[in-house]
């Protein structure tokens, strides 16, 4: 277990001011729960079959929502995935680009370059055309 | 209490000042529902609420105890766990953001120094983010398990616009880091006391953040999710009682943080001009530095309204259009832009 | 018992029952919400080897971007009991064996190398994971790297779009 206790001795890095954000997601995830349960138990109960149909303003419903949708929403998250990756990729750019100086700036071009040609590949194949 | 190597102090500090803000913002999200009220009524030429208390002032207190006492409502065809799950990720992720704002200096409780931030995380804007990304389940999750056509095309929505405009508003922060060199909004706040406000320095990045920001709280004019003459009421049409309550308040706080976070990292945060730099007593420079944030926050919040009773909304494929094919190539020249000059003033206007 | 011992038990604890539960759980929704808690569980380990970028990044990019894309397949996919399509019995006995041969593997991998033997995570000087850190090696020593992720950015953006267009 000695290798443990060496693992954990981080007493004196900066890591230590994510305790308080553990503790506030405690708190709020107690906080939101115990809101739920109260109102559970204090309003009242009178649930009738037809109070607890699906809401579609009266008209009757036909089958559930469990069938497919439109492709367009996955294409935007797939590329939702891709754009964040290199949105990441600039954070730690941007710390140090002073540093970096210009040789930085133009790996940084380059990057940003490719990225338009994937951009403007995507927009002119209609991927983001959401009118039909 | 050698049980647990703990800073006791600093645990009932934080315990204290968490419980503090997340009760205040609780607050003001409550009351931001009744100025929304009072400041459509202005804009509209009626009166608004004003019979609960003077002015109205106890609408706020009224509608919070319907919400508690209504009837829970979990359709037969739901998915019991995941419709409860639904609005309580919302609310918390709403709840976890106000994590790293700075609200003001330091004060000093009985010989401590305590700050008036509860965690000072070096990557702050990245921890916002982190937590913004999250508050997209609660939304998704809420109208899925509704099992209702309206509510899971309102979430898919919702969701495709929360991430399509997260993109251009991390592209826009990166601009202001390359002004600021840090991540950390304390460090951020301190850079502007004394000094210009980062607006000056970046007035198109605060205005693709604004845009941002008022597409990621579902505000109009992008509020889509909500568009109740397609949708009848939005995901969170079969939601009753206080998880309904949850989803309407974490849009409230989600509002209110990001005023929060426009004002310090574009605004100077709590730094009142030629003020705060002279304050001599580290109390009292608090206290105002806590008062001129908030006085920021109101007027963002206040724009926030305004644009909401004024400008219709956008159809879907303008939002996306918008979002995709001007927000982020504006944003991604905004940050190249801010990257040249600022190499080339520090070579001295040199190459 | 130090607080980060607790936390780290109870981090690993999350991590492997989460880990479990994606698994067992028979709605691949609620499989995708464990996955989630997985993340933040390694997230809060990342965050004791004080990763912070990391742990922050792992938040975005795995619980908040790829995740999202799960749950929008998940969701946008025919889920009803007659469309599953119906696992082999000897499909699943091979899943077994490859993913036994797998763990094996990695067991014997992780307990034999150099890095590894009698030697622990580098703490009091990992400065690493942080955000300064990472850039300037990022930029100066992995450059090439670099560039040709954002190659491999397009021929995903690529591969997306052609799929999503047929």
């Amino acid at each position: 277990m000695t290798w443990l206790t060496l693992l954990l001795d981080v007493q004196d890095t900066s890591a230590a001011s994510y305790l308080p954000i553990a503790i506030q997601l405690i708190f709020a995830a107690g906080f939101v729960a115990a809101m739920i349960g109260m109102s559970a138990l204090v309003g009242p109960k009178r649930q009738t079959k037809d109070k607890l149909e699906t809401f579609t303003s009266g008209i009757t419903t036909h089958g559930d929502a469990r069938q497919p949708m439109a492709i367009k929403y996955f294409l935007v998250a797939i590329l939702f995935v891709l754009f964040d990756v290199e949105v990441i990729f600039f954070y730690p750019y941007a710390v140090n680009f002073r540093s970096l100086g210009w040789a930085g700036f133009v790996e940084v071009l380059m990057f940003v370059g490719f990225f338009l040609i994937g951009f403007t590949y995507i927009i002119k194949k209609g991927a983001l055309t959401w009118e039909d | 209490m050698t049980i647990l190597a703990l800073d006791w102090f600093l645990l009932i500090e934080k315990l204290i000042l968490i419980a503090i803000i997340i009760f205040a913002s609780l607050g003001v999200a409550l009351y931001t529902t009744f100025a929304e009220r009072k400041v459509a009524a202005i804009l509209q030429d009626r009166p608004g609420p004003n019979r609960a208390g003077p002015f109205g002032l106890l609408q706020p207190l009224a509608d919070g105890l319907k919400l508690i006492t209504k009837e829970e409502i979990i359709p037969t065809h739901a998915n019991k766990w995941l419709f409860i799950l639904g609005p309580g990720l919302a609310m918390t992720a709403a709840l976890m953001t106000c994590a790293v704002v700075p609200w003001g200096g330091t004060i000093e409780v009985l010989g401590h120094q305590v700050d008036l931030q509860i965690a000072d995380v070096n990557i702050g804007i990245l921890y916002v983010f982190a937590v913004v990304s999250m508050g997209v389940y609660g939304v998704m999750i809420g109208g899925w398990a509704s099992n209702n056509k309206f509510s899971l095309m309102a979430a898919l929505r919702a969701a495709s616009q929360a991430i399509s405009y997260e993109l251009a508003m991390g592209l826009s922060l990166i601009a202001l880091l390359m002004v600021t060199g840090s991540l950390s909004l304390r460090t951020i706040v301190e850079q502007q006391v004394g000094h210009v406000w980062n607006i000056v320095y970046q007035p198109l990045g605060f205005l693709i953040f604004f845009i941002c920001a008022l597409a990621e709280c579902n505000r109009t004019p992008f509020d889509l999710p909500e568009a109740e003459n397609e949708l009848n009421f939005g995901y969170h049409q079969e939601y009753s009682s206080m998880k309904l309550g949850f989803y309407l308040f974490s849009e409230y706080i989600n509002m209110f943080i990001s005023s929060t976070i426009m004002a310090t990292m574009f605004f100077g945060g709590y730094d009142l001009p030629f003020v705060t730099s002279h304050l001599s007593i580290p109390g009292t420079a608090a206290i105002v530095g806590i008062v001129v944030l908030m006085a920021k926050v109101v007027m963002f919040i206040f724009l926030f309204m305004w644009i909401r009773w004024t400008i219709p909304r956008f159809r879907y494929d303008q939002l996306m259009d918008l979002g995709w094919k001007k927000m982020i190539p504006l944003a991604l020249a905004n940050m190249l832009v801010t990257g040249f000059f600022i190499l080339w003033h520090q070579n001295n206007w040199h190459f | 018992m130090a607080i980060t011992h607790i936390i780290f038990w109870f981090l690993t604890a999350l991590a492997l029952v989460s880990a479990l539960m994606v698994l067992l759980s028979k709605n691949p929704v609620y499989s995708v919400l464990w996955l989630i808690a997985v993340f933040f569980a390694i997230s809060g380990h990342y965050i004791l080897l004080n990763a912070q970028f990391l742990a922050i990044v792992n938040m975005i990019v795995y619980a908040g971007a790829i995740m999202v894309l799960f749950l929008f397949v998940i969701m946008l996919m025919n889920l009803d009991k007659e469309t599953e399509p119906q696992k082999d019995i000897w499909m699943k006995v091979a899943g077994v064996i490859s993913g036994g041969c797998l763990l094996i593997q990695l067991v014997r991998l992780a307990k034999d190398a150099p890095e590894m033997v009698n030697k622990t995570a580098l703490l009091k000087t990992g400065s690493i994971g942080l955000i300064e850190n990472l850039g300037k090696v990022l930029f100066s020593d992995y450059v090439v790297p670099f560039e040709i992720s954002s190659v491999l950015f397009l021929s995903a953006m690529v591969g997306a779009v052609v799929i999503g267009k047929k």
